[in-house]
């Protein structure tokens, strides 16, 4: 966190005009991008990929501020889809009107989270984990052996009356939407004091606590709050797929790739878990189609590996390891009077005041 | 009905023998490195494809073949403590740690994909198809044998830890890693063996568990997540509660079969869920897990 909004604050500002300009040239050219092309193997990339930066940084909205290390978060996903296919099929709804569901999905999904997070939040790190993963296979458990869940065959979304050339492209408006809500949500989280509090908690709960954090309160909130969006685009992708099965809605692969998107763009930042879903999601899907790849294997060997560099030699992600390198280059030229240790306190005492505006 | 009760309890009390294997190398490691190993459930996929190759490739016995294949797997953890985990430092360690070896097993299960397909298999052999008859019930051979090796391997990892220089060094070094090493241990050897021995126990339980269950390079996920509910409730890095904790889970789960054989696999999470509810330390745990 500190290394940060660190670099944020020394950013000049022209820098800083810098970054404004080229956030509203990404946001444009994310805006236009079905316009340049309507070809369904391309806008395909660009949904999913949305998808993937939206459940990305709901994740990072909670494990990445607290430092919990969630990897169920396709629990939340799964019901999600689930939620809203069942809804669609015992209410008989068919056509545009399903989407008004979505919010009842994000209800679902944070009606999950609340005893969900009063369960696991017990505990912390390692059995947290577990915790997570086993709440998983629960999840997975019960959409296999329920009837109502459609047993192994799973639930097929229902009938969108679109045409087949641009069907992509609401999907991907719908996507967009969502992954610019959740990036202002984890904007305004960091900035509050509530996200002070739940960076606190990642840096020293037992601290955090003694000083007056309701830690199990602003925890749960948060997990909450990641977990209703993780329903909500569930929900999105259950309907671009047109079905869901108890293995690709409750998918372990789902909850990794997740985490190793937070973690190669950099973990506990806005814009980590958004490039690392930019690159990971795409890249996937692309390896997917070439023939060497078929039958699974050697993308999950490819994933891997990744992952394992990723954690191995740039265990902060590509920003803040990027940063470090400029930053570094940027140093050389200046006489070397300041010592690097004086560094960290004078350069972190305004990221106190400016975290802490309330 | 009471015939039932009774094979049921039985069979879960073998199964639990060959998981309390499984789970001893898990709970050792956790012990000494702090560190859950992910991919414990994959590598004991890989231990019953080890043995199922050189079964049908090389015509050596299961058991002979245990010779080979516990070694082999002991060099694997060796490296992969040498290749992955011993880099880790820092704060974040713990759920770096979590996520390498969640890596490693993709990793191998990707790897076990390309080689033996999708299909499931099943390794038989003779003593794999047939029983003996026990008071009325009848147990299948490699039920008991690998019962009876898996009791072996446990006490031997049991006599390594309590009456050896190396088991005291362990021992320390799972009381206090810093004390460990003013006194003169060498920590980073003692994590790596224990690592080694850790997963080179899950040969063995490999090797039964392929040989009683059709098994394809997914069934680790399955296993994992049994075996994580076992060491939690056995108290994290406790020997002696992950044996006890494997012993009941196995035979409630072969109990509960009986009346709902599709939800019997829920009763490893109710337990768990239940027990960190009242007592998040585990059954037998001393750690105090929920200290940062």
């Amino acid at each position: 966190m500190s290394k940060e909004s660190r670099l944020d604050n020394g950013l000049a500002r022209p820098e800083k005009a810098l970054k404004g300009g080229g956030l509203l040239v990404l946001a444009v050219v994310a805006v236009l991008f079905p316009q340049f092309t309507s070809d369904p193997a391309v806008t395909n990339y660009g949904v999913l990929a949305l998808i993937y930066i939206t459940a990305a940084t709901a994740w990072n909205i909670f494990s990445g501020n607290t430092g919990y290390i969630s990897l169920g978060q396709a629990v939340f996903f799964g019901s999600g889809a689930y939620a809203m296919g069942i809804a669609a099929r015992d209410w008989h709804l068919n056509g545009d009107i399903v989407f008004a569901l979505l919010p009842l999905c994000g209800a679902v999904g944070a009606l999950i989270a609340v005893p969900f997070g009063l369960i696991a939040l017990r505990v912390r790190r390692h059995t947290f984990i577990v915790i997570t993963i086993a709440m998983f296979f629960i999840f997975q458990l019960m959409a296999f052996n329920f009837s109502f869940t459609g047993g192994s065959s799973g639930l097929q979304s229902p009938f969108l009356n679109w045409p087949a050339a641009t069907y992509n492209t609401p999907f991907y408006y719908i996507g967009l939407a969502y992954a610019a809500g959740s990036i202002v949500i984890a904007w305004l989280v960091r900035r509050s004091r509530f996200g002070l509090q739940l960076r606190a908690i990642r840096d020293d709960e037992d601290r955090a606590r003694g000083l007056g954090v309701k830690t199990m309160r602003v925890k749960l909130a948060a997990f909450t709050m990641s977990g209703a969006i993780t329903a909500m685009i569930g929900a999105v992708w259950f309907f671009y797929l047109n079905q869901v099965e108890p293995q690709t809605g409750f998918d372990p692969i789902f909850d990794l790739t997740l985490v190793l998107m937070a973690f190669l763009g950099g973990y506990g930042s806005i814009s980590g878990p958004v490039l690392g879903a930019l690159i990971i999601e795409p890249l996937t899907l692309w390896l997917n189609t070439q023939p060497a790849f078929n039958g699974g294997g050697l993308s999950q060997i490819l994933l891997g590996a990744v992952f394992l560099i990723v954690v191995l030699f740039m265990p902060r992600g590509i920003i803040p390891t990027g940063g470090e390198i400029i930053t570094k280059l940027r140093m050389r030229g200046r006489p070397a009077v300041i010592p690097t240790t004086t560094m960290g306190p004078v350069a972190s005492a305004p990221t106190i005041s400016s975290g802490g505006a309330r | 009905m009471g015939r039932e009760l009774a094979l049921a309890i039985v069979d879960g009390i073998l199964v639990g023998g060959v998981y309390a294997l499984m789970a001893v190398g898990l709970t050792l490691i956790f012990g000494v490195l702090d560190i859950i190993n992910i991919a414990q459930g994959v590598l004991v996929i890989l231990g019953a494809y080890l043995s199922y190759s050189l079964y049908t490739k090389a015509h050596i016995d299961l058991f002979v073949g245990l010779l080979i294949t516990i070694p082999a797997m002991f060099v694997i953890g060796v490296f992969i403590h040498w290749a992955f985990i011993r880099r880790l430092r820092g704060t974040e360690r713990t759920s770096m740690t979590l996520l390498v070896t969640y890596a490693v097993a993709l990793i191998i299960e990707g790897i076990l994909f390309k080689i033996y397909g999708a299909d499931n298999i099943q390794i038989s052999t003779s003593y794999t198809n047939s029983s003996v008859d026990v008071a009325g019930i009848y147990v299948g051979w490699i039920y008991i044998w690998g019962f009876v090796l898996a009791l072996a391997l446990v006490a031997f990892v049991y006599a390594l830890l309590y009456r050896t220089k190396f088991g005291r060094s362990v021992r320390a070094t799972m009381q206090d890693e810093t004390a460990a090493r003013l006194v003169g241990i060498d920590v980073n050897r003692v994590a790596a063996l224990t690592f080694g021995i850790g997963v080179a126990v899950t040969a063995a339980g490999g090797m039964v568990f392929g040989a009683t269950n059709a098994f394809n390079a997914n069934s680790g996920y399955d296993l994992i997540s049994r075996l994580l509910s076992i060491i939690i409730l056995g108290g994290m890095g406790s020997v002696g509660g992950a044996l006890g904790a494997s012993l009941f889970m196995l035979t409630l789960e072969s109990v509960v079969t009986i009346w709902q054989p599709n939800w019997a696999v829920l009763v490893y999470y109710a337990a768990l869920v239940i027990v960190l509810l009242y007592r998040p330390a585990g059954l037998f745990g001393r750690k105090a897990v929920r200290a940062q």
